[in-house]
C-alpha cells in the first residue's frame, strides 16, 4: 500500500473541507477501499475517514421513511431498520459479521460495485441519496459499474428509504467473495412494484421494467412466467456465464415475490 | 537529520508519522504509525502482540479478528489511526486473570477445536463476539456466524462443538456431517 495522510473529522463541514485537496478521497468502513489500496490500484494522497461524524451515524424512522446515516455500519442497519424488514435482512447478508461491523451504507453506494447488495435496495426502494449539497433520486444516481452521480468531493450523508407495503431481497451468494452472484430486490408500493437487480449486468444495478409491469398488474411469482432478460451485457466469469446470470434474474425475482408476501 | 539524496534536512518520522493511543487488553498503548499502517500491523509489529494472525491480508480469512469497542473486526482491514482512542481486545487478553484458559479457549482444547492453530485466534475472538450477542446460539447460528473465519485444516466441526460447549450446551449432540 502506498502511504497517504489520514484525517478523521467530526463534522460534515470539516470533512468537505478536508476533501478539498486534489488527491483526497473519502473513507467509509474501508472494507473495499483498503483491499483496493493494498493492490495499489488506487493512490490517494489523503484519506478522510467519515466514521467519526456522529451526524452521519444511526437509523431513524419518520413518516414512512427509514433514514440511514451514510456512516452507519451494516450491523447497525440490520439491528436498527426493523421498520423496513427487507432492508434489515439485506444488511445482515453482506459479507460476514466482522465486515458488517465496519462496512457502511454510504461506502457501498459511493463505490457502486456491480455485485454489491445495497444498490439494489436503494434502486428497488426508489430511495433518495442525500449528500452535503443536494438530494439525488436513486433512478438518477447509479450510472454504470463503479460510476455514480456524485461530484468530486461530494459526500453521501444519508439515504432515505420509503417503507414499502412489502419487499424482499433474494441473494444468490457467490460464496468466496460473499457478494451477490445475482441478487434481486422487489418492493411493492401500492399498485407500483419495483424490481432492482444486482450482480448480473456489466452496467451494475438495473431495474427490470418488464417484471415491474407484470408484477404491478399481478403481484405473484407466476406473473414472471414467460419473461426473461437477455444475456447480452450480463457478467460472465468463472462463477457463472452471462446466460446463467440472466436465468438467475428470473429465478431470484420469483423467489423475492414469493418471500415478500 | 541531513539527507544527502535530497540535499536537505528530512525526518521521516516527523514528516509521515502520527502517534496513536488506544487501550489494548486493558492497558494504555501508543506508538507512531503512518497513514497506511493497518491495525494488525500496529498490534503485531509495534506492540509485539502477534496473536492476531495475518492469513490472507484480503479480509477473507478472519485469522486477524480482534474486538474494537466490543465489536469483532478484521484488523488487517482497518487503519490503525481509525482505532485511535478505542478499546481493543486481542487473543492475548482472553485468558483468565490467573493465566488459566477462559471458557471458550478451554472448550477449544477440550473438543480439539484446532489442528494447525493458525486460524484459532480469530475463531476464538469471533466466538467471543457471538456468545456476547447470542449466549445460546443454535448450531446453525454458530456456523453462520463463522462465515468470515476460514480454517484451512477444515476443522470446522470441532470448532462448532467447542463453541456449543462454551455456551453451556451439549456439544456431543452435534452429529458429524
Amino acid at each position: 500500500m502506498y502511504n497517504f495522510e489520514f484525517e478523521k473529522p467530526t463534522t460534515v463541514a470539516d470533512a468537505v473541507a478536508a476533501l478539498g485537496g486534489d488527491d483526497a478521497q473519502a473513507l467509509g468502513g474501508g472494507q473495499t477501499l483498503i483491499p483496493t489500496l493494498k493492490q495499489r490500484l488506487n493512490q490517494p494522497g489523503k484519506l478522510v475517514s467519515l466514521t467519526g461524524i456522529s451526524e452521519m451515524n444511526g437509523v431513524s424512522v419518520d413518516g414512512g421513511v427509514v433514514t440511514v446515516g451514510a456512516a452507519t455500519c451494516h450491523a447497525d442497519v440490520e439491528a436498527g431498520a426493523g421498520a423496513y424488514p427487507a432492508l434489515a435482512a439485506l444488511a445482515g447478508q453482506i459479507g460476514d459479521p466482522a465486515v458488517r461491523n465496519r462496512g457502511t451504507v454510504g461506502g457501498s453506494l459511493a463505490n457502486n460495485d456491480p455485485a454489491a447488495c445495497y444498490p439494489s435496495a436503494a434502486l428497488g426502494s426508489g430511495a433518495t441519496i442525500v449528500t452535503n449539497t443536494r438530494e439525488i433520486a436513486a433512478d438518477d444516481y447509479f450510472q454504470g459499474m463503479f460510476s455514480t452521480a456524485l461530484e468530486e468531493g461530494e459526500i453521501i450523508t444519508a439515504v432515505k428509504f420509503p417503507i414499502p407495503d412489502c419487499a424482499s431481497y433474494q441473494k444468490f451468494l457467490q460464496p468466496a467473495s460473499r457478494f451477490a452472484l445475482t441478487g434481486v430486490f422487489v418492493a411493492k408500493y401500492g399498485d407500483n412494484v419495483r424490481v432492482a437487480v444486482t450482480g448480473a449486468s456489466e452496467e451494475g444495478v438495473f431495474r427490470w421494467a418488464e417484471a415491474e409491469a407484470a408484477l404491478s398488474a399481478n403481484f405473484a411469482p407466476e406473473a414472471i412466467d414467460g419473461l426473461s432478460v437477455s444475456a447480452d451485457g450480463m457478467v460472465g466469469d468463472i462463477h457463472g456465464t452471462p446466460a446463467y446470470r440472466a436465468h438467475l434474474v428470473g429465478v431470484m425475482t420469483k423467489r423475492a415475490v414469493a418471500a415478500a408476501h | 537529520m541531513f539527507n544527502s539524496a535530497i540535499g536537505k534536512d528530512f525526518d521521516y518520522r516527523e514528516e509521515f508519522m502520527t502517534q496513536v493511543s488506544m487501550t489494548v487488553n486493558g492497558q494504555a498503548a501508543s506508538g507512531d504509525v503512518e497513514g497506511r499502517t493497518l491495525l494488525s500491523t500496529f498490534l503485531r509489529e509495534t506492540l509485539g502482540l502477534t496473536g492476531a494472525h495475518v492469513g490472507c491480508d484480503t479480509s477473507q480469512c478472519g485469522a486477524c479478528v480482534v474486538h474494537v469497542d466490543g465489536k469483532a473486526v478484521k484488523s488487517c482491514t482497518m487503519l490503525a489511526q481509525e482505532a485511535a482512542g478505542a478499546t481493543v481486545d486481542t487473543i492475548e487478553g482472553q485468558a483468565n486473570a490467573d493465566g488459566s484458559l477462559n471458557v471458550i479457549q478451554q472448550a477449544f482444547q477440550d473438543h480439539h477445536g484446532l489442528q494447525c492453530g493458525f486460524c484459532t485466534p480469530g475463531m476464538v475472538m469471533s466466538a467471543a463476539a457471538l456468545l456476547k450477542e447470542n449466549p445460546k446460539p443454535t448450531e446453525a447460528e454458530v456456523r453462520h456466524y463463522l462465515e468470515g473465519n476460514l480454517c484451512r485444516c477444515t476443522g470446522y466441526h470441532n470448532i462448532v462443538k467447542a463453541i456449543m460447549a462454551a455456551s453451556g450446551q451439549d456439544a456431543e449432540a452435534i452429529a458429524a456431517e
